[in-house]
């Protein structure tokens, strides 16, 4: 990375560390650094909700039967007052796991979270270019989960809460659905889009206008890019999901008939719309977990990361044709074959660029001097567990393959492979990765591992055994199964178990690392450490760049 | 003709990869230590991990892109990653190698990791595409029946055989056994060898028809039909379950398909058959037909005239009967 010539910001005035009270603090903050840790606490506050919903899902599906969603049950004893204990609130809780972990656990960890810590010190900055936009941004997004949380609690027309799918596909989300929740699902998601897209208008601006002096796009950290390019899928494709939703809500409360037949609407516009946001938005999630990965991967093979400009620039072309291939997700409602097969060649063309990634992350390690800290373990973990979910992407491709697995749980294990296994590995890398620099304490490193083996094998436990029941036939989305399918379902169930443990771990080696305070050090990663970053202290003064470093090496990522 | 021309196809695909298929067959023995399963075919299988078997040829091409192309690929692909970053775990620690070489650059191996994977991907398409457009080249049909998705049933009709349109619910499970969620009061019931083809819509919201053994799914549409067409191999009864959420009892609403013989089928359809008469006379009592299905006959859709094609003009589905 390119060494700053000059770095002044940790012996600045003195009053240019001076922090703001509390409340004027964390809740009116403009702070690149304070919003970044107020969306990391959102995202782990989420991820735990989403997590414990997808607990009774497991628990549910861990026999034939319904056992857990019923009168009488212990989870009706303990949680009715929140979950309808019914088949209705199975798919309420099935709903309500892929929108919060989506939208309110991986994309604020992710972008709000170390998009805003990072990318602003990465390229040199000051702070955010629209830091009281940067506040909105949040806030919004509180406002948007309290309304998917007080959707869980309203009439849905089955029953409390909205049990269509994260994908709402109309008519089940429209006539299906005559209570409210569904209304307030849509407003929670107008909210989150407003959100994400006023943050990437920030981040768009804040990297084209605020980079130091000599920090061109082509020296710029792979993180500020995958961030980069994240913005703008954010930006071109939220704006599509809005419109949809909209059509949603007025179909359901003013008559229209966009996705009504009997008004000569159309469900299938609906899908089309949804996928055209839907794909980029897979995309969304995993791109900034590219980019964490390319800097835990160099940093502890104290190499600089293989094929720079290839690796910018495969993100940039899986962003492009991110945008062409929605349709993939469409193979089985009866379009036309010609465009099917259009559909299914531009799907597996991604395979190239994220090839080039997978093998340039290993050729980045290759020689070099590799120290196992825990975010390595996770950098390591998701290179390999990101490749299973890619290549059975690929199998999906195939719409005469997918006519056979299209909606069974093949798919779900292919996409939790990807995101439960890819895209929240990736967090953990940057999160360990970041941990002193966020924090200004150091993690226990033992419990940072335990953390991780569990969660490897837990998480494989619950998704390997989901492609034998896909293959086999077994629908995703459904509260209970023919007892063909119980064993690989109990096997999945008992992986849950694993992966929580894990999760224990990691709330107990937070707890350590809250009541020890170990001093952090400025650069616990030496030599390979070499983005901006490493040369702030940690925690960085409130206030960094009040100089602006020059960026002048040749050498950089 | 053509459905001799894919047969030929096939054949010649198979001898080509025998090889592919022991790859296959060593890496499905790898990857479990279970024993053999009895697998029927028709329906799942407890602890089976591939594939159900297939019902119909065009299935088998299907199967054997899967099993044969795709899954050693991707298996290889898979592991060729785990032991690059076995070596790099072994060789690359900072023991084994105190000092890091600084190289960032190697054009030729950039070039190879992009050509490489293409030549992959155009062999996948090879058989790719040929599979996709076989789905559509699809046959004169012999037998043309419509299913309608309904909150939480089907409903089949033989507009061309006079039969009218009837219910089949899921079966309860005192009577469904180890079928239950499978199983249903009222099959859906085709001839062996022929040309079945489905046309596929939705009463109320979207439901999708799906059966494994012979790989066709379809998403039921209100307000458009949609088709899909299967030749079933032998005499049995073949397993499905609506795949897309479409409510509360979305569990609850499974496919059932009997494949009987020619004569079997024949006087299943005499006795469903709507009688241009006032005649009511009993059916034969032919081995085939399901005690069930006469009695959940319902009246036939008044509109329905779905031997036509999956046109735009078609009638928006059945009037809601949930």
């Amino acid at each position: 990375m390119a060494t700053p010539a000059v770095h002044t910001a940790d012996h600045g005035h003195a009053d240019h560390d001076h922090k703001p009270s509390f409340f004027v603090r964390w809740l009116f903050s403009t702070n690149h650094k304070d919003i970044g840790t107020l969306y990391i606490l959102f995202a782990i506050m989420a991820g735990l909700v989403g997590g414990i919903l997808s607990g009774l899902i497991r628990w549910e599906l861990a026999e034939p039967g319904i056992q857990v969603f019923r009168q009488g049950s212990l989870m009706a004893q303990f949680l009715g007052w929140a979950i309808e204990p019914s088949k209705h609130g199975y798919y309420v809780v099935m709903t309500a796991h892929g929108l919060i972990m989506i939208f309110f656990m991986v994309m604020p960890a992710m972008i709000g979270g170390f998009g805003n810590w990072f990318v602003p010190i990465m390229i040199g900055a000051p702070d955010m270019a629209f830091p009281r936009m940067n506040n909105i941004s949040f806030w919004l997004l509180v406002a948007s989960f309290a309304l998917l949380v007080t959707s869980m609690f309203v009439d849905g027309g089955p029953g409390r809460g909205f049990g269509g799918g994260w994908t709402a596909y109309a008519p089940l989300s429209t006539t299906g659905h005559t209570g409210p929740a569904m209304d307030f699902a849509i407003f929670s998601l107008h909210l989150a889009g407003a959100s994400s897209i006023l943050g990437a208008i920030n981040f768009i601006t804040t990297i084209f206008n605020m980079r130091a002096p000599g920090m061109t796009l082509h020296r710029m950290p792979l993180f500020a890019w995958s961030v980069l390019i994240t913005a703008f899928l954010l930006l071109l494709s939220l704006p599509v999901l809005a419109g949809a939703i909209t059509m949603l809500l007025t179909d359901r409360n003013f008559g229209t008939s966009f996705f009504n037949p009997n008004g000569g609407g159309d469900p299938m516009m609906y899908q089309h719309l949804f996928w055209f946001f839907g794909h980029p938005e897979v995309y969304i999630l995993i791109l900034p977990g590219f980019g964490i990965i390319s800097h835990v991967v160099s940093t502890f093979s104290k190499k600089p990361v293989f094929g720079y400009l290839a690796m910018a620039y495969a993100m940039v072309a899986i962003g492009f044709i991110g945008f062409v291939v929605w349709a993939h997700h469409m193979f089985t409602v009866g379009m036309n074959v010609n465009l099917q097969a259009y559909f299914v060649a531009a799907t597996m063309v991604i395979a190239v660029p994220t090839g080039v990634k997978i093998f340039s992350w290993i050729a980045t390690m290759w020689g070099g001097s590799i120290d196992f800290k825990a975010p390595m373990l996770f950098a390591i973990g998701f290179i390999f567990l990101f490749t299973v979910g890619g290549v059975t992407g690929v199998v999906l491709a195939n719409a005469g393959m997918d006519y056979s697995i299209h909606a069974t749980y093949y798919v779900v294990a292919h996409f939790h492979y990807v995101l439960s296994l890819g895209a929240v590995f990736a967090i953990f890398a940057g999160f360990y990765y970041w941990f002193e620099k966020m924090w200004g304490v150091k993690y226990n490193e033992a419990l940072a591992v335990v953390h991780f083996w569990l969660m490897f094998v837990g998480v494989n436990i619950v998704f390997f055994p989901q492609h034998f029941l896909g293959l086999q036939g077994m629908s995703r989305r459904i509260i209970d199964y023919n007892v063909a399918f119980a064993f690989w379902n109990k096997v999945s169930s008992i992986g849950y178990l694993v992966t929580a443990a894990g999760v224990v771990v990691f709330l107990v080696m937070l707890a350590e690392a809250a009541v020890r305070r170990r001093k952090a050090v400025a650069n616990p990663w030496g030599e390979g450490a070499t983005t901006l970053e490493w040369t702030l202290s940690s925690p960085p003064p409130h206030h960094q760049f009040n100089d602006l470093p020059v960026i002048t090496a040749e050498e950089h990522h | 003709m053509a459905i001799r021309r894919f047969r030929a196809q096939d054949r010649a695909q198979h001898r080509a990869s025998i090889l592919g298929a022991w790859i296959s067959a060593v890496s499905v023995a790898a990857m479990t230590a279970a024993p053999a399963l009895a697998e029927t075919l028709g329906q799942p299988t407890d602890k089976a991990i591939g594939l159900q078997p297939s019902g119909d040829d065009l299935r088998d091409t299907a199967a054997f892109f899967h099993n044969v192309i795709l899954f050693p690929v991707i298996t290889v692909i898979s592991l060729f990653v785990l032991v690059l970053l076995a070596i790099v775990v072994v060789r690359f620690n900072k023991k084994s190698n105190p000092v890091a070489a600084r190289f960032s650059h190697n054009t030729p191996l950039e070039i190879v990791w992009t050509v490489v994977p293409v030549l992959i991907l155009t062999v996948i398409a090879a058989f790719s595409f040929p599979l996709l457009y076989k789905y559509h080249d699809e046959p004169k049909p012999d037998l043309t029946v419509k299913a309608t998705g309904n909150q939480w049933f089907w409903s089949y009709e033989y507009p061309d055989q006079k039969v009218a349109e009837y219910t089949s619910n899921i079966l309860p499970e005192a009577k469904a056994g180890s079928l239950y969620k499978l199983a249903t009061t009222a099959p859906l019931v085709v001839p062996v060898g022929k040309v079945t083809k489905v046309l596929v819509t939705g009463a109320d919201v979207l439901h999708a028809f799906f059966i494994p053994a012979f790989g066709v799914q379809v998403t039921a549409i209100p307000g458009k039909v949609n088709s899909v067409w299967f030749k079933p191999r032998t005499v049995g009864t073949y397993y499905g379950t609506c795949n897309e959420l479409c409510g509360v009892d979305h569990a609850f609403m499974p496919i059932e398909v009997k494949v009987v013989s020619q004569a079997d089928f024949d006087s299943w359809i005499a006795a469903h058959a709507t009688k241009p008469a006032a005649v009511a006379a009993p059916a034969a009592p032919s081995a085939a037909p399901p005690p069930a299905a006469a009695t959940t006959a319902a009246p036939a859709t008044p509109t329905a005239t779905p031997a036509s094609t999956t046109g735009p003009a078609a009638p928006p589905a059945a009037p809601a009967k949930a």
